[in-house]
């Protein structure tokens, strides 16, 4: 008798392959479930309220009213502000980790290892530190001081407290650093060598070569990665909602609070009353969800196409 | 030379999508006896001797037709894991899995086909060792890891974990052409030994290893064979033109 | 003329300097917020954090000592809940992917993972919730762990995905060729083979997912005791700090930094640790 039972494998594959099938379609299947889900939670507001709601001013439970405008203005403005703060020292991080300046060393690996870590900290903790660090430290001394010496902008005029879309911007430019930082460095990694080593051959600066060979191919895909960063900014919920002070209005001083889409559904999902209150909070989910993924769809797009090309 | 004929390989044709790789080969494999395979490369003989056991077919894009009887069987219509079972085969560059000590390696085709008694592996994993001769050098470190040995150790290696399975043919896919000297040299006698037991195809870029360890010598040319007999012929008295041309050194 | 040459080849000097300077001063500036951060949360965590930190339930408002011991159990739970239902479609999905999906419906399958991987978390709370939630009508820990769970997929699926791809042919034509049948050579050399890098983006996966809040708020909730049923709510601790650190009162306040450096030291150690491990991974 064999010592290996002679028996047909045939089954055993199509039970194997029909498995791992079923678990990869489960993904797809997953999306379309969370948009369906959400748009049916979100059908009695829309129902209700038509396409006003995008761009209705007032948020008033007792009332039943609801509009979704000082929401999105909010996550739109904290998320640009943030980006106004991350591009630069993003992109500076990007360039100098890169070898499109300088070859790799142990300082480089260091600040890239702790810019990791920066990613990796969890958004409660960026909110605590939000509250009790930056927040005081804003209101006692950085709003003063922009208010003295720029307050003559309507952006720098008005009491601070600390908490309110200045501080919401600078939370998430910390945490959508890294992001930025990470992918375009990928972005610039992926130029040619040929390309800079041409340019430096014709006896150019590292500024030079920089501007000559790296910015122009990297360009795309460096948008890319701010807009990825975007696509982040726009959904973080728990820092921002620490700090923003959580006022549906629209304020043109960073001083003032103001509130996001994610915050507010953060804040009141839980405690929702009504039926129709919660129907709202679940259509505020949904923009959300249009609006980030068409804004990682672009990114993407824009990443893809630059790092695909550089590689022939 | 009176011996069965344990495989005879009738018009088989192989394709790479709408390339065609093999062209209506016909011959045979006699039993415990090495029959090698030359040609130079890209001349079919690798895609001929993945025909032999179904790895062919594994490849994307990649079909076979045609007839090849194992002791009158044609496997072509077996499944595929069987005819795996009774014809086994060593790759070109060494590949003990990295996850798997010695031992393990040598048991892996028992262990993954559900045998589990112990004495019996133990008993198994050491003859396949030293019929693959590599136990003499391993068998105090048979719980390290496999990729450790130096590269012919790991071809040994495998060809202990092909023997462990049993099979009755052995297919050698250019088993030393990723390996020096002293190596090959080593995998040869080890050829020589395992002809008492098993029955062997070997293909090989190197004419002289075909001289030296083949019964019967195959000549591949451009996915066709063109002469077929015992390598002592082949390599004295050629009947085709080019095959004398290539063992000559004229091409390839 | 030679003069404006040199002076022309000094000023680019000078321009390539700066340049220099201000990208390793802004790399520096971007590395100061996480001393801050840790230092901060160092800081005012240590002299909080105690033994029973560790082992007491949350004390109510004024009542001093207590901790957060039900908190840190349901995080565990949470997350493990989040596995048993990611990791399956994660793996095994990556398994498919890796060996059949170089079609159509592959690059489908891949597109809607990245799009998932794009969806803030707390839109995932509102999926759970809708879907889970509502149903059950209340709170669970069941939900908060599908949330997470979701949250998850993507990641595994894309490392188990890549990381297969990367273990050479040879090794599965070897075990194919030892008349094993192919769904044991994927499983047991491919799958094993590759299953230190894929340990190694499960952790990272962890890591980040015992992180989150934001998905945890209206799905498993809070709790204030040991609660080990996973159709009730439960607490963690990323909730349980938010809950102190947004209250009015002081000693809570400290908590929710102890709470913090507990979460920090936990998920910086499993990243640490895991993100060396990535970088090395080679099957040569």
């Amino acid at each position: 008798m064999p010592l290996i039972r002679l028996n047909s494998n045939i089954s055993g594959d199509a039970i194997f392959r029909a498995t791992t099938y079923v678990f990869a379609l489960i993904i797809p299947l997953l999306l379309l479930a969370l948009f369906f889900s959400l748009l049916r939670g979100a059908l009695p507001a829309i129902m209700h309220f038509g396409p006003k709601f995008l761009i209705d001013m007032s948020w008033d439970p007792v009332r039943e009213t609801y509009g979704a405008l000082p929401f999105i203005y909010g996550t739109v403005a904290s998320s640009v502000l943030a980006l106004v703060v991350a591009v630069p020292l993003g992109l500076g991080c990007a360039i100098y980790l890169s070898n499109a300046v300088s070859p790799p060393s142990n300082i480089k690996g260091i600040i890239s290892q702790m810019i990791e870590l920066l990613a990796a900290i969890p958004s409660i903790i960026y909110g605590l530190w939000g509250i009790f660090v930056l927040g005081p430290f804003l209101a006692g001394f950085f709003e003063p001081l922009l208010s003295a010496t720029l307050g003559f902008l309507p952006l720098f005029q008005g009491a601070s407290n600390g908490l309110g879309m200045m501080s919401a911007g600078i939370i998430l430019a910390i945490m959508i650093l890294p992001t930025i930082a990470a992918v375009s460095r990928e972005v610039i990694d992926a130029v040619p060598t040929v390309l800079k080593e041409s340019a430096i051959s014709i006896g150019t600066t590292k500024w030079e070569t920089f501007m000559l060979a790296v910015w122009g191919p990297s360009k795309a895909g460096i948008i890319g990665a701010v807009i990825l960063g975007l696509g982040r900014a726009l959904g973080e919920t728990m820092a921002v909602t620490m700090v923003i002070g959580n006022r549906p209005s629209i304020s043109a001083s960073l001083f003032a609070p103001a509130y996001t889409l994610a915050s507010v559904i953060a804040n009141e999902f839980a405690e929702a009353t009504s039926d129709l209150s919660l129907s709202a909070l679940i259509e505020l989910g949904l923009v959300l969800l249009i609006l980030t993924v068409a804004v990682n769809g672009l990114a993407r797009i824009l990443v893809w196409k630059t790092t695909s090309k550089a590689t022939l | 030379m009176d011996k069965t004929k344990r495989l005879e390989i009738k018009d088989l044709d192989a394709w790479f999508f709408d390339k065609q790789a093999l062209n209506k080969i016909n011959m045979y494999v006699q039993e415990k006896q090495v029959t090698a395979i030359i040609g130079p490369s890209g001349c079919g003989k690798s895609t001929f001797i993945r025909c032999l056991n179904r790895m062919h077919e594994t490849v994307q894009g990649a079909r076979s037709a045609g007839t090849i009887l194992l002791d009158g069987e044609n496997i072509m219509r077996i499944d595929p894991v069987l005819v795996r079972r009774r014809i086994g085969m060593v790759f070109q560059k060494p590949t003990p899995f990295p996850t798997m000590s010695i031992y393990d390696n040598v048991a892996a085709g028992l262990k993954l086909n559900g045998v589990s008694n112990r004495s019996q592996l133990d008993e198994i994993v050491e003859k396949s060792l030293r019929q693959a001769a590599l136990f003499n050098e391993v068998k105090d470190s048979l719980q390290k890891p496999g990729v450790s040995l130096s590269g012919g150790q790991q071809q040994r290696l495998c060809i202990a974990r092909a023997l462990a399975v049993k099979p009755e043919v052995i297919l050698l896919d250019e088993p030393c052409s990723a390996l020096d000297p002293i190596s090959t040299g080593k995998i040869e006698d080890l050829i020589h030994e395992l002809k008492k037991d098993f029955t062997i195809v070997i293909v090989t870029h190197n004419m002289q290893q075909a001289a030296r360890v083949a019964d019967f010598t195959g000549f591949f040319l451009l996915g066709q064979m063109i002469e077929f007999d015992i390598t002592t012929k082949i390599f004295t008295a050629p009947e085709d033109k080019r095959t004398e041309g290539y063992i000559t050194g004229r091409f390839g | 003329m030679e003069n404006n040459k040199q002076s022309n080849f000094i000023k680019r000097k000078l321009k390539e300097k700066i340049f220099l300077a201000a990208i390793f001063i802004f790399s520096l500036l971007a590395i100061i917020p996480l001393f801050l951060i840790l230092g901060y949360v160092f800081i005012n965590g240590i002299t909080a954090v105690n033994w029973q930190f560790f082992t007491q339930l949350p004390t109510p408002v004024g009542e001093p000592g207590g901790g957060m011991a039900n908190a840190i159990v349901g995080t565990l739970i949470i997350v493990l809940i989040a596995c048993v239902i990611g990791l399956p479609i994660g793996i095994l999905g990556g398994v498919w992917l890796a060996e059949r999906g170089r079609g159509k419906t592959g690059f489908f399958i891949r597109y809607a993972a990245d799009v998932l991987s794009g969806i803030p978390s707390i839109v995932i709370g509102i999926f759970a919730y809708t879907l889970i939630v509502f149903t059950m009508k209340r709170f669970s820990a069941l939900a908060g762990g599908f949330a997470l769970g979701v949250i998850m997929i993507p990641t595994v699926t894309r490392t188990s995905e890549e990381l297969i791809k990367m273990v050479p042919t040879s090794l599965r034509e070897a075990g194919l060729a030892l008349g094993v049948p192919e769904w044991k050579v994927s499983l047991r050399v491919v799958l094993r083979t590759a299953w230190g890098g894929i340990f190694t983006g499960i952790m990272l996966a962890v890591a980040r997912i015992s992180g989150e809040t934001a998905p945890l708020i209206f799905t498993s909730f809070n709790n204030q005791f040991w609660s080990f049923r996973l159709d009730q709510p439960m607490a963690s601790m990323t909730v349980q700090i938010y809950n102190y650190a947004i209250s009015p009162y002081a000693d809570w306040h400290r908590k929710a930094w102890a709470g913090s450096l507990v979460l920090v030291m936990i998920v910086l150690c499993i990243t640490l640790i895991f993100k060396r491990f990535s970088k090395r991974i080679n099957y040569g």
